[in-house]
């Protein structure tokens, strides 16, 4: 009997949700408060991406402030400019688009597009890895590495309806922090190897079961959605290249948006582009980091034309660790630096402007002296996609998806 | 140590080594494992490697100039010949000037469109299809070196009697790692920059290790610092260019201190100026050897420099020698290189105790790093922790190759791989290395990676041994019943392998 009672004990502190389902009430009456969720049950099954920029995007770079008196003198010989052959593209009186990124210029038309500008979390050191574990872990400080905020948003979620059901997806050899968890996960990346008999497959998993129950976890999940990626794209699955080239986004992006598309398939994903982290020859509208944005925009176009009629239900957003120096510095990059930009895409998005209290980039109006100061909480921002999206209610993602962020509401009117 | 005598012989090979070999090697290891352990390191130059195809880093860098300088002058040439051609077409008749055009919109080792008939393949099946027709071009020198230093890193890791030294190696130059993807110029350096920097300080000192890294022409093009200028420099006055600080945040967050262990901004931007002119003599050769570490004064920021509260009056590269002496140096340092050291080889959670403990040694032995390793083989912790951690890509292709006694001829055959699993050697996706956790390496696509890339392996073996017996040379009395029993009834030889190789005694360490 202790056994047993050790066991349920045990789950309980894995799955918190299930314990807040069966003590009933809370869960009642969240209910009660969420229309959205009543829909959901029918015809409205929605979708999630997360796409994280190792590395650092440059968001100056990537969103000009053109209308900012500073910003040509800051970003001296990368800044962009609507003159010339490689013309930015105008976002509206102030801000212009990296013109590396056509496609999002015409999603941002369409008004399914939106930029988030002078954009952070919470953490104000300049440490790639502290900072991607802040943005991924979605806990206020570094150092803890357990669980990412979307995993825990998908624990979150009352279990039962599709999107829990599905669980999430990892693109990728190696699941992206913000998605690792208790909550189910399945993995995928394009694939060069043919696949292992079923029965050795088996045996491999009643080994694991009797003697490593952890690996027979993962395998398990590992082994699942190679199904569904078979089904659904065949042989067509061999690498075009690594997360920091245009075909490995493209590619990254299609395999995921082809699984999310699936009845069966997972409605929650995350993806990692890396290389961001242009300390020399950064290049402005040409060059390697218009040809990493470029990537990103391919990402955006895969995205749409995978998904099909799923696409209007669907929200991408893409996030980086901070930002870079206003200033260019001696070597024609940028050094770490705070704020920075999020991009938003997808047909549940009410897109067509740039959202920014901006700060200004005169010295004084700088953060420390040296970066675009961060005036909008980037958590603000996911916590309105995850409400609006799924309906989560703020006091679960004040509690459980972003721990002690009670000051920080969320964004609302970012899904039409 | 009151354990099964096989058990700890696995757990020195397992833990501290790429795995057994089963060639006696865990009867060895299980009479005396500490001592198994502290023998291997005890062979005079352990950790060294070398050979005829393993260049200096001038020399290496002295071979892609080159390289690059043939390569120019073949543009120029097909430049003008291209302008001449045009010159001619535009004083030619009609008839040739279609020939030209004709000519020219052909690529080299291509059919002629149009002569295709109407049963030729389609061009997605024509990629797949093997092409006799021309040998593949040879490889740029930076892979072929990159592929030379591979392969010696591969072979002396599968061979090694117990692969406690490479073990070391790869930890270390993770640790302060340059990666192979950013560059030409870092693909051609990166297995010298590890022979160089790395191999000869794992059983040495810290700060010459430190010092070593922070100096080599592979670290300094990597983050860098070799572009990085002081802005009161004789360069920098004439110039527009000025600091890059990548390398100084990282020596202090990543190399040292750690990124709680007490440092600013400003101590980031302060050594930033101290390491100006820390560089490599470029192709002209005119400062020294061409590819060669050199300290250029004349982009030196002048003047003493303020950094963790101590003032560093010296001139020139003294500078720089003494500020890593000062954070090679810190008991921050001493704690982050004890915690990471304990997190490698021991658990994804350390206790306390143990980084305790290893950090009092680093200190009280100045940084030696022979000391340190001692510590950890003699901690209890070591022998009584579970084999918990998960193999990394490149840990496990080792332990396979060394359980199914393969030395791979060439690096294509584990590089191919390393790739596919997210592992590419010497190429991380940032300067903080590879991940060292259980959570990164046992990944659902990672797990079912491995099982593929296992019955691959197993079903193209030639003569595959017989499972069982297999098992028991590699494990003995180590092997859990379960896995005994999947490996003795599976259906073939074959799949009897794939099981052992995939059983929890291979993927755990």
């Amino acid at each position: 009997m202790s056994h047993l009672h050790d066991g349920a004990r045990g789950s309980s502190i894995l799955h918190p949700s299930r314990r807040l389902l069966l003590t009933g009430s809370g869960a009642l009456f969240a209910w009660a408060h969420m229309p959205k969720f009543a829909h959901a049950a029918g015809a409205r099954d929605p979708r999630f991406v997360v796409i994280v920029l190792r590395g650092a995007l440059d968001g100056l770079s990537a969103v000009a402030p053109i209308g900012d008196p500073d910003y040509a003198g800051l970003h001296g010989p990368i800044a962009l400019s609507l003159a010339g052959d490689h013309a930015a593209l105008p976002l509206d009186s102030f801000f212009a688009l990296n013109p590396a990124m056509p496609v999002f210029a015409r999603l941002y038309a369409a008004k399914q597009a939106a930029v988030i500008h002078a954009v952070a979390t919470g953490y104000r050191e300049r440490s790639h890895f502290d900072g991607q574990d802040v943005l991924e872990s979605g806990m206020p400080k570094p150092g803890f590495v357990q669980s990412g905020w979307l995993n825990r948003a998908l624990e979150a979620m009352p279990k039962g309806e599709r999107v829990s059901l599905k669980g999430g997806l990892g693109v990728g050899p190696a699941t992206p922090l913000v998605l690792r968890g208790n909550a189910p996960v399945v993995g995928w990346a394009p694939q060069t190897l043919p696949a292992a008999g079923d029965d050795l497959a088996m045996r491999v998993m009643d080994l694991y079961r009797q003697a490593d129950p952890h690996l027979a976890k993962v395998m398990g999940e590992g082994l699942d959605i190679d199904k569904i990626a078979m089904r659904e794209m065949g042989e067509d699955t061999k690498p075009k290249g690594g997360a920091d080239s245009v075909a490995g986004m493209r590619q990254a992006a299609q395999g995921a948006a082809k699984l999310m598309a699936a009845p069966d398939g997972p409605r929650i994903a995350a993806l990692a582009f890396d290389g961001w982290d242009t300390h020399a020859n950064e290049g402005g509208a040409t060059g390697r980091l218009a040809q990493l944005l470029s990537g990103l925009d391919g990402a955006f176009e895969e995205f749409e034309k995978a998904l099909g009629p799923q696409w209007n239900e669907t929200a991408i957003i893409a996030i980086t660790e901070f930002g870079r120096t206003a200033k260019v510095n001696g070597t024609t990059g940028t050094d770490h630096g705070t704020g920075t930009v999020a991009f938003l895409a997808g047909g549940a998005i009410k897109g067509g402007h740039v959202l920014a209290d901006w700060p200004g980039l005169r010295p004084e109006q700088l953060y420390e002296n040296r970066d675009l100061k961060p005036t909008t909480d980037l958590r603000a921002v996911l916590k309105g996609l995850l409400a609006e999206q799924f309906g989560l209610s703020e006091a679960v993602l004040k509690d459980r998806v972003f721990p002690e962020t009670g000051g920080v509401k969320p964004m609302r009117g970012l899904i039409s | 140590m009151a354990m099964n005598p096989d058990k700890a012989g696995f757990i020195a090979l397992t833990r501290f080594g790429y795995g057994p070999r089963g060639d006696g090697d865990l009867t060895a290891a299980a009479s005396d494992p500490r001592g198994f352990l502290k023998a291997e390191l005890a062979q005079p130059g352990i950790a060294l490697l070398a050979g005829p195809s393993l260049p200096r880093t001038p020399i290496a860098l002295q071979t892609l100039f080159a390289d690059q300088v043939a390569k120019k002058a073949e543009r120029d040439r097909l430049e003008k010949e291209k302008a001449d051609m045009a010159a001619a077409a535009a004083a030619a008749p009609p008839a040739m000037m279609q020939a030209v055009a004709t000519a020219s919109m052909e690529k080299p080792g291509m059919e002629k469109p149009g002569t295709a008939s109407m049963e030729a393949p389609r061009p997605q099946d024509m990629m797949q299809m093997p092409q006799p027709q021309k040998p593949p071009p040879p490889p740029s020198p930076e892979q072929a070196v990159f592929k030379a230093e591979a392969t010696a890193r591969l072979r002396r890791a599968v061979e090694s009697r117990a692969g406690f030294a490479e073990r070391l190696v790869a930890f270390w130059s993770n640790y302060f790692c340059v990666s192979a993807n950013k560059s030409q110029f870092a693909r051609i350096t990166v297995g010298a920059f590890e022979r160089e920097a790395i191999r000869p300080h794992v059983l040495g000192r810290f700060s010459d290790m430190l010092f070593a890294v922070e100096s080599h022409p592979s670290m300094l093009h990597y983050l860098d610092n070799a572009q990085s200028i002081g802005p009161q420099s004789k360069a920098g006055i004439k110039s527009k260019r000025g600091l890059n600080e990548n390398l100084a945040r990282e020596i202090m967050e990543l190399h040292t201190l750690g990124v709680g262990g007490g440092y600013s901004q400003d101590d980031v931007t302060s050594l930033a100026r101290v390491l100006t002119g820390w560089t490599s003599v470029g192709a002209n050769g005119k400062e020294g050897e061409a590819g060669a570490f050199f300290f250029n004064a004349d982009t030196h920021e002048p003047g003493a420099q303020t950094l963790l509260g101590k003032t560093f009056p010296q001139d020139g590269m003294q500078q720089g020698e003494a500020v890593l002496i000062e954070l090679a140096r810190r008991p921050a340092t001493a704690h982050f290189i004890a915690a990471k050291f304990a997190r490698h080889f021991i658990a994804d959670q350390p206790s306390d105790a143990l980084i305790h403990r290893l950090a009092g040694v680093f200190q009280d032995t100045d940084g030696d790093l022979k000391a340190l390793t001692f510590a950890l083989v003699d901690s209890d912790e070591a022998w009584n922790t579970p084999l918990a951690k998960m193999r990394s890509p490149y840990e496990f292709l080792i332990a396979v190759h060394r359980a199914t006694d393969h030395v791979p001829e060439d690096a294509g055959q584990i590089l191919g791989p390393l790739n596919v699993m997210g592992m590419p050697l010497w190429a991380p996706p940032g300067p903080n290395g590879f991940a060292d956790s259980v959570g990164a390496w046992a990944s659902p696509e990672g797990m079912k990676l491995r099982l593929d890339l296992v019955a691959q392996y197993t079903a193209k073996m030639k003569d595959p041994p017989n499972p069982s017996d297999l098992l028991d040379a590699l494990c003995g009395g180590a092997a859990s019943n379960e896995t005994r029993q999947a490996v003795a009834h599976a259906e073939s030889r074959q799949q009897g392998l794939a099981l052992l190789l995939m059983s929890p005694e291979l993927q755990r360490r």
